[in-house]
């Protein structure tokens, strides 16, 4: 039996995971009041990777998950990444 | 191992389950049944799309309007290319003879989702009927060629918007069928058969299915926006709303382009399965075969932008692609090399299977080299858009996968009716489908290289020879086609009994009854050693 | 979709999970399409695209964003409440994650309502006069998060099945995986909010 069957999240564990999801959402509200610029988009995208990742990870369990389903929801991130650059490498340099 | 024909032996197609008659296939959940519904409803569209492009070819008899005004023949390689490209070669193989062979190859029962996989068909058979409705509702066949390029396709006043829709559940239905079939493959393998064990055909399925999955989504949305485009105003790529018509053609390709290895990878992975058959000799390379498989799904994913050279993209851009695609054909040759490598000293019994897969190398390698010159930036210029891509693709598609598709029918055929049909007259066939098809294209190479574009239906004296030569072959495809289905559906019930193992292959389906029981087998074999391993061919010491 | 087993097969959880993860990552790519199309515009066009996001009401993407992550936990305890056995509390949970979709999904409607009102959709006179950008910008926020509010709509459908179930005790502390599959859809649903948020509400 894997790990995913006997694992069951905490309620307490959701509820911080919850309070943290919160804190960052604050956090990227307050973060483009500042009006950084180019950057803002650079941050903002930043914070919503991480809450991304952490939804990832508790909420859908992959950190509990075989490896196999970590190693292909990443490789579906990085191949959506790579479609990104690549098309980018197209209007960079047009 | 008890999977012989015991008193309990009842094949599939006598099989009765929970319904009868015609239900008892429309409702079926079994794999096989499944599979050969994808079989027939394919056959059908195909004799549709051949005439259609048969038809063109008539057109192309001489200069001029002959039988068909200019709309009409836009409409015809429109629809010949939608049916043909989303309704028969994208789930052509995988659907017909993965949904009928990957769970009996791998010890399997069925796939991992049975109900999952009937839905797939019915997707199918929705996306397959709307796309021919376009031809009659409304405002007249679009004609927009099967890559609906915006502006124009955002533009045009025909039907468009129903080939999208179809285009989409089409797409759709492949989805599905992909991952029913990764699930199956990780899940569902016999006992022993660790992933380098599994034969080389399901290997191929699987590095198929995975370009399913994730590249067919991207042009799922990207014809939602045409078709948002079209109904709502939205300019995605409307320059006049400040949309981009180069977005749509990366988008479009980003699927597009790895859809042609759905295409051609579980075509290759037949030969695969036919080579090591009828030279009686182990695979040579199993690991090599796997690995450029994979590899051939990975760097095709990122090849698109080769379709679109002479679109305007940015200089670093075209060197990019350019490169990836010449990359990309080493796997592929990688391949070539282990089937020739195969059959060398191997006991050849050159039966229609072989023939056919012999000569699948020889198309292939046609298309593939011409491909070559189609991805090199400088001689891209002068033969886009020209008859030389469209008979590099049909090298490709037609002599590639479809000549795959031929070996894999005559090679499995036995398996899946338990009778045997007529070795000379597939031999007869396959003579007529070979010469016809290279006399169908291969002039098309030379006019293309002479700048006759391609979509034209008039073109310049100066073309009539390799034109009317071109328009001889599809007459001579078109009996040699006729023929070889008539004798596969004459011996259908007609022909001689089949054993269970008529071409003495070592894979999984060749251990139980032709045709196999509902359930596939009597008890799941248990798998100890690697595959191809052939009686003769053991150490001599 | 993932409650289908072989007949002959015994149930295989871990088949059922790997085919909804495999669904889930073409949900990412049919999204990610769109993003893609977002991210070549707004580097084509970033001064318009500020201006038109500029016209979002922050606060109610916000709240929208709240309420989605709230939900979220909602659902996961959900799961936690089955396998711990507390039917009714699991089923209360999955009350409230309706109810928050629901919410979510008025929010919504006041909020396009809103710019209807302003005669701000695709092909309205008032937008044609736009600049290119903030029309692409309009055009990409009513494609992506209407794609997204048909993905609640499913989500809810989704979740309704899963809360007869429970009620009618066929999703047990054995045999959760409806329930299971359900909350990894919605969390999708989220998780693909979480960048709509940003990048439409947001970066101004």
């Amino acid at each position: 039996m894997s790990k995913s069957d006997t694992h069951i999240s905490r309620y307490r564990e959701l509820a911080l995971v919850l309070l943290a999801l919160l804190f960052l959402t604050l956090l990227s509200v307050l973060i483009t009041e500042l009006h950084f610029g180019a950057l803002s988009v650079f941050v903002a995208l930043t914070v919503a990777s991480v809450k991304v990742f952490i939804v990832l990870l508790y909420f859908m369990h992959l950190k509990f998950e075989s490896l196999l389903l970590r190693l292909l929801v990443g490789m579906v991130f990085v191949l959506y990444g790579l479609i990104i650059i690549v098309t980018f490498i197209d209007y960079f340099f047009r | 191992m008890n999977n012989q024909p015991g008193d309990g032996y009842i094949s599939y197609l006598d099989y009765q389950g929970k319904h009868r008659g015609i239900l008892s296939w429309l409702l079926s959940t079994d794999h096989k049944r499944i599979g050969l519904m994808y079989l027939y409803a394919v056959i059908i569209f195909f004799f549709v799309a051949a005439f259609l492009g048969l038809a063109m070819r008539i057109e192309k008899m001489a200069p001029g309007p002959d039988i068909m005004d200019a709309q009409t023949y836009n409409g015809i390689f429109t629809i010949h290319g939608v049916i043909m490209v989303f309704i028969i070669v994208i789930p052509g193989i995988s659907a017909i003879f993965g949904n009928f062979f990957l769970p009996i190859m791998i010890g399997a029962r069925d796939v991992a989702f049975p109900k999952l996989n009937l839905f797939s068909w019915y997707l199918y058979i929705t996306g397959a009927v709307l796309g021919v409705l376009s031809q009659f509702a409304g405002d007249g066949p679009p004609d927009t060629g099967w890559t609906f390029y915006v502006p124009y396709s955002a533009e045009s006043a025909t039907n468009v918007i129903y080939a999208l829709t179809a285009a989409f559940i089409l797409g759709f239905s492949s989805i599905l069928t992909g991952l029913n079939f990764i699930v199956t493959i990780h899940r569902m393998r016999a006992p022993g058969m660790t992933w380098f064990r599994m034969p080389l055909f399901p290997w191929s399925l699987y590095a198929t299915a995975w370009i399913q999955v994730l590249a067919t989504p991207i042009v799922g949305i990207t014809l939602l926006m045409v078709i948002a485009e079209r109904t709502l105003n939205i300019g995605f790529f409307d320059p006049a709303l400040g949309g981009d018509p180069l977005l749509f053609q990366h988008l479009f390709w980003i699927y597009s382009h790895p859809a042609v290895y759905i295409m051609i990878l579980p075509a290759m992975g037949i030969v695969t399965e036919i080579f090591p058959t009828f030279s009686q000799k182990p695979v040579f390379g199993y690991g090599a075969i796997v690995i450029s498989s994979i590899a051939i799904a990975a760097v095709g994913y990122f090849v698109w932008g080769h379709h679109m050279f002479t679109s305007g993209m940015s200089y670093w851009s075209r060197w990019f692609f350019s490169f990836l695609t010449f990359i990309v054909a080493i796997p592929s040759a990688i391949k070539v090399f282990n089937w020739v490598s195969t059959m060398y000293g191997g006991a050849i019994d050159l039966k229609p299977p072989l023939l056919y897969a012999i000569s699948f190398i020889f198309l292939f390698m046609i298309g593939g080299f011409t491909g070559l010159a189609l991805g090199s930036l400088a001689t891209n210029v002068h033969l886009h858009d020209t008859d030389f891509v469209v008979a590099h693709f049909h090298y490709i598609i037609f002599g590639g996968m479809g000549f795959a598709f031929f070996a894999g029918i005559h090679y499995w055929y036995p398996k899946i009716y338990g009778r045997m049909y007529s070795n000379r007259i597939a031999n007869i066939a396959w003579g007529i489908l070979f010469a016809g098809f290279n006399l169908l294209y291969f002039p098309l190479f030379i006019i293309g290289i002479q700048g006759m574009p391609r979509r034209y239906f008039d073109y310049l004296p100066q073309f009539t020879t390799g034109q009317v030569i071109s328009s001889i072959g599809a007459f001579i495809l078109i009996s040699g086609l006729i023929l070889m289905t008539a004798n596969l559906i004459y011996h259908r019930k007609r022909g001689a009994i089949a054993p269970a193992n008529p071409w003495k292959g070592v894979t999984l389906e060749w251990l139980i009854p032709s045709p196999p029981p509902h359930e596939n087998f009597v008890e799941i074999p248990e798998i100890k050693h690697k595959p191809y391993l052939f009686a003769k061919t053991e150490p001599k010491e | 979709m993932s409650t289908v087993h072989s007949h002959s097969e015994p149930q295989d959880h871990a088949a059922d999970k790997l085919g909804m993860w495999l669904f889930l990552f073409t949900e990412l790519f049919l999204f990610g399409g769109l993003f893609l199309v977002y991210a070549v515009f707004r580097s084509q066009h970033s001064v318009s695209f500020h201006n038109a996001a500029d016209e979002l009401n922050a606060f109610t993407g916000t709240l929208n964003t709240v309420v989605l992550l709230v939900s979220s936990m909602t659902v996961a305890m959900s799961i936690t409440a089955v396998r711990y056995g507390e039917r009714r509390k699991a089923m209360l949970l999955i009350g409230v994650t309706l109810i928050l979709a629901l919410v979510f999904m008025i929010n919504k409607y006041f909020e396009w309502s809103h710019k209807f009102h302003y005669d701000l959709y695709p092909g309205s006179e008032v937008m044609m006069n736009m600049e290119h950008g903030e029309i692409l910008f309009f055009g990409l926020y009513y494609m992506m998060t209407g794609l997204h509010a048909l993905h609640v709509l499913v989500g809810m459908v989704l979740l309704t099945i899963t809360l007869v179930k429970v009620q009618r005790k066929r999703i047990t502390v054995e045999r959760y995986h409806l329930l299971e599959n359900s909350a990894l859809y919605w969390h999708l649903v989220d998780l693909i909010w979480i960048f709509l948020f940003p990048l439409l509400y947001l970066v101004t």
